[in-house]
């Protein structure tokens, strides 16, 4: 097995009138590339900042690469962290910046500040070693920030939703950027975002948390095409959500009656539960031709907005007010009152479990 | 230093600044409370210098208190209503270029030493000094009249100082005030002057509140300015206390006349109180 | 011009005239060619500056006002500093109240000040000397220098230390190569108006001083005797000196300022 470089074990957080974080358990292996995903106050930058050292549990242990680190400060912990507003140090030049961790080891000047210039290199930055703070644009200083974490050679590297101030472009650009260093050092990355296209883009394995809690955990197309949870399946991007209760069941194939008809859906269940099942938008075919496929019935599109990508459309359907949130390619003919016949794969079809 | 907690250089830190405050700033006010029990000379104690506040030499030491509180409240109504228009063009109506090069021109004087300051405005008021060469030649004075000496001198010289120090504040205040405020209000329909009324003047009182409070907190327990250019007519606190020291030694008296200041300057506090917080960047 | 435009610029031009017309004189009979800085003025002379540099207690004074401004200013600035870090990142119980403690002496009148600090020295055997009257000086310049440095630790200087502490530094490591030089446009600021306060500061350098006392007090004492022309030249020469360090210090910071990109 994989070496397990993090382990949070039975970890929560308290403040005087909330909880931050419920007791949890979480494994990061070396080498990986974990998002703590979740929206704001679900405890993804509390769990950070245990990992860093700057919040102390008010349970549980911490431990890193095997050591119980739960009481240090984070100047003896193997871990460096790039923060939200890159916390530069403004009376410093880029270069001593970036070495800046390094003369806290006491590595000599010349040696460090060799060290520094490599690590701008490898970031993108040769040449600005010289630089002031305050002649950097954003993005160079994030990098910068980066350069900075990366040069004392951290075990864990932790972000701090770095990319938050970036432009569209450029956080992409940085993404793909952050995704080419981690696989080249191959250090341990701890990345905390709100974006959930973010964490697919760069992730190895995506946390879900909600509320102090983790809802799921997985590689991003596991998330994406089978979510654990109703959060789940609703934070990482538009779904079609449908409740139903089971009217027969047979081996692993449960028949449940929706609000939009009544579906076979592969589930193990017996009759009388209730079940919910989530059906993403681009999963719905329209007009499909052959076998295989599940059919939903015919609706009428009542709304059509163009995405650049792809048109999204909703759908009526079925006798009891169900609407579909449809995804179809951009130049799909489908005008508000037209009708469409609509299936999904039952193999597209996730069930939650909560 | 613990995960998450403050260090030991955090901790002690604190320390010094506190220990210098509670050993020479409290405990010399305590020291000073104590005497003001005691006889003068004697030592032992005594209520004699608070009731003597109110019986001695005719109430002059009451009439004193009362002279100063006069003189610091009309000081400070003066001061802020000159001193806001002053802020106001600077902060709004000036360029920002020229707006740092005005402040320090306006505020340039305070590089004068302030006993000397004070006396050439004895100078200027004087017989023969600007103010009756300006109102002869206007024809307004018949006869020089010296202006140097007396309440009046005193306000102006008061109003001088804290002119410039409240523009200084309330010019602070103002620049920190977001535009986009006035903005909204302006594009909501408002003319300048409901700008200023409605939304201005509101947002920028906690700042005037606190300049007016140092006013009439510098201006209550200032010895030099009521020296110089009161010309003896009348007597205010500080003088009285300092009349205790110098001349007769009777650090007792000086000392309740003291704590009757300290209760005034209390008072005023407590009035200001609601508008005193301090704000981290 | 519009009418209110034409308000303005008088009310501006007014306020200017007031304001420097005690300079304009004290400058002006600094070069009175007669006896008395008094009107009219007879004509321009120097003899008062030479007069001034040769009047010896003056000159003393004028060297004691800086070193006891020098001296109780850098006692403040480093005390205020320590109090703000130790507050704001500290974090103690009852910072509120204590924040107040340290602020108080700025509600307390000089001469209160002054009488307990003479009154508590006089028990305590102490001789007045300039090392009293900068002390002193500290009291009152010590909340000042608190408030101003407290107000520039707010979150953002937070996160630039915790990622000092990130990198491996400890406290010290962190106060004294991330934070105090980050902040030494404040701590610049603090000292240069601890300097001027405790420069102009009559009161407490009267009362806590003997022998050997400041600028204010000598000139009191000369002014006693009846105005005196070497007390306009000292005057304007310490406004001089004052205009000409506000300049430098201005092009300092509008130098480095200038280049933010």
């Amino acid at each position: 097995m994989a070496e397990q470089i993090v382990r949070l074990v039975g970890v929560s957080k308290h403040y005087a009138e909330m909880v931050a974080v419920e007791p949890l358990d979480l494994d990061i292996v070396a080498g990986e590339f974990v998002v703590l995903l979740g929206p704001s106050g679900s405890g993804k930058t509390t769990i950070l900042s245990m990992i860093g050292g700057f919040a102390a549990p008010t349970a549980g242990r911490v431990l890193i690469a095997g050591e119980d680190v739960t009481d240090l400060p984070p100047a003896k912990r193997p871990t460096a962290t790039v923060f939200q507003d890159y916390a530069l140090f403004p009376h410093m030049s880029v270069r001593s910046n970036v070495a800046f961790g390094l003369a806290m080891r006491k590595v000599p000047k010349v040696e460090r500040h060799r060290r520094a210039d490599e690590m701008l290199q490898l970031v993108g930055l040769e040449g600005f070693g010289g630089r002031g703070v305050h002649q950097l644009s954003g993005g160079q200083r994030q990098r910068v920030a980066l350069a900075r974490a990366i040069a004392v050679e951290p075990k864990v590297l932790l972000l701090d939703e770095p990319l938050g101030a970036l432009d569209l472009a450029l956080r992409r650009q940085m993404q793909e950027e952050l995704v080419r260093i981690q696989k080249r050092l191959g250090t341990t990355f701890v990345h905390v975002t709100h974006d959930q296209e973010e964490a697919m883009s760069i992730a190895d394995r995506i946390v879900v948390m909600n509320r102090g809690r983790i809802e799921d955990a997985g590689p991003p197309s596991r998330v994406y095409l089978r979510p654990a949870s109703l959060f789940t399946a609703c934070f990482m991007g538009e779904s079609n959500i449908l409740t139903g209760e089971v009217v027969e069941a047979t081996s692993g194939v449960a028949l449940v009656k929706t609000q939009v008809g009544t579906l076979n859906v592969p589930v193990p269940a017996a009759i009388g539960d209730r079940v919910t099942l989530s059906i993403r938008p681009e999963q719905l075919l329209v007009d499909h031709v052959g076998a295989g496929a599940l059919a939903l019935g015919s609706g009428t599109i009542t709304e059509t907005s163009f995405q650049g990508t792809h048109l999204r459309a909703h759908v009526a359907i079925g006798a009891h007010g169900g609407d579909l949130l449809l995804r179809a390619p951009a130049a799909a003919a489908l005008a508000p009152g037209s009708t469409v016949k609509l299936a999904v794969q039952p193999a597209d079809i996730a069930v939650l479990n909560r | 230093m613990r995960a998450g907690g403050v260090g030991g250089l955090t901790r002690w830190a604190l320390w010094p600044a506190l220990l210098w405050t509670g050993l020479l700033f409290a405990a010399p006010l305590m020291v000073t409370l104590a005497i003001s029990f005691t006889e003068h000379g004697g030592g032992a104690f005594t209520l004699d210098n608070y009731s003597g506040f109110v019986t001695r030499s005719d109430g002059a030491f009451l009439g004193a208190l009362l002279n100063s509180i006069e003189v610091t409240v009309i000081v400070t109504v003066l001061s802020v209503p000159l001193a806001y228009p002053l802020a106001y063009v600077l902060a709004y109506q000036t360029p920002p270029r020229w707006q740092r090069v005005l402040l320090v021109m306006l505020i340039l004087p305070f590089w004068t030493s302030y006993v000397i300051r004070s006396y050439s405005w004895l100078v200027v008021l004087s017989k023969n000094g600007v103010i009756n060469q300006v109102l002869l030649a206007a024809g307004l004075l018949d006869a020089p009249i010296e202006f140097g000496n007396g309440r009046g001198a005193t306000v102006l010289g008061f109003v001088h100082f804290f002119v410039m120090l409240l523009t200084l504040t309330i010019y602070a205040n103002l620049v920190q005030i977001k535009e986009s405020y006035r903005k909204a209000a302006a594009d909501l329909g408002a003319s300048s002057l409901q700008t200023f009324l409605y939304v201005t003047l509101p947002l920028s009182l906690p700042g005037v509140a606190v300049g007016a409070f140092t006013t009439f907190v510098l201006a209550i327990g200032d010895y030099i300015t009521p020296q110089i250019l009161g010309g003896g007519r009348e007597l205010l606190l500080p003088q009285a206390i300092m009349l205790q020291i110098e001349r007769r030694a009777d650090f007792p008296m000086a000392a309740a006349l003291s704590m009757i200041l300290m209760l005034v300057v209390s008072a005023a506090y407590l009035l200001f109180a609601r508008h005193l917080k301090m704000e981290r960047v | 011009m519009k009418p209110r435009e034409l308000v303005v610029i008088l009310y501006l031009t007014l306020a200017i005239v007031f304001i420097f017309l005690p300079v304009a004189i004290l400058v002006q009979y600094s070069f009175q060619d007669g006896l008395v800085p008094v009107p009219p003025f007879r004509g321009f002379s120097l003899r008062w500056y030479e007069k001034m540099l040769a009047n010896r207690k003056l000159m003393e004074a004028l060297g004691n006002s800086v070193v006891v401004g020098g001296v109780s200013s850098f006692a403040a600035v480093t005390l205020g500093f320590l109090a703000a870090y130790g507050l704001a990142r500290g974090r103690p119980r009852h910072a509120g109240r204590l924040q107040f403690g340290l602020m108080a002496p700025l509600t307390v009148p000089y001469i209160i000040i002054g009488l307990g600090l003479l009154s508590t020295f006089g028990a305590l055997g102490i001789d007045r000397s300039l090392l009293t009257v900068g002390i002193g000086h500290v009291v009152i310049n010590l909340p000042l220098c608190f408030a101003i440095v407290y107000s520039q630790l707010g979150e953002h200087q937070a996160n630039i230390e915790r990622a000092a502490h990130d990198l491996g530094a400890s406290d010290l490591q962190a106060l004294l190569l991330v934070t105090a030089p980050m902040l030494w446009p404040t701590l610049l600021a603090a000292f240069f108006i601890s300097f001027t306060l405790s420069w102009d500061e009559f009161v407490i350098a009267f009362l806590l001083s003997r022998f050997d006392v400041t600028l204010p007090v000598v000139m009191w004492n000369m002014l006693n005797s009846g105005l005196n022309p070497q007390l306009n030249a000292v005057g304007t020469l310490v406004f001089a000196t004052s205009i000409g360090l506000v300049v430098l210090v201005a092009m300092l910071l509008m130098s480095r300022g200038g280049r933010r990109g």
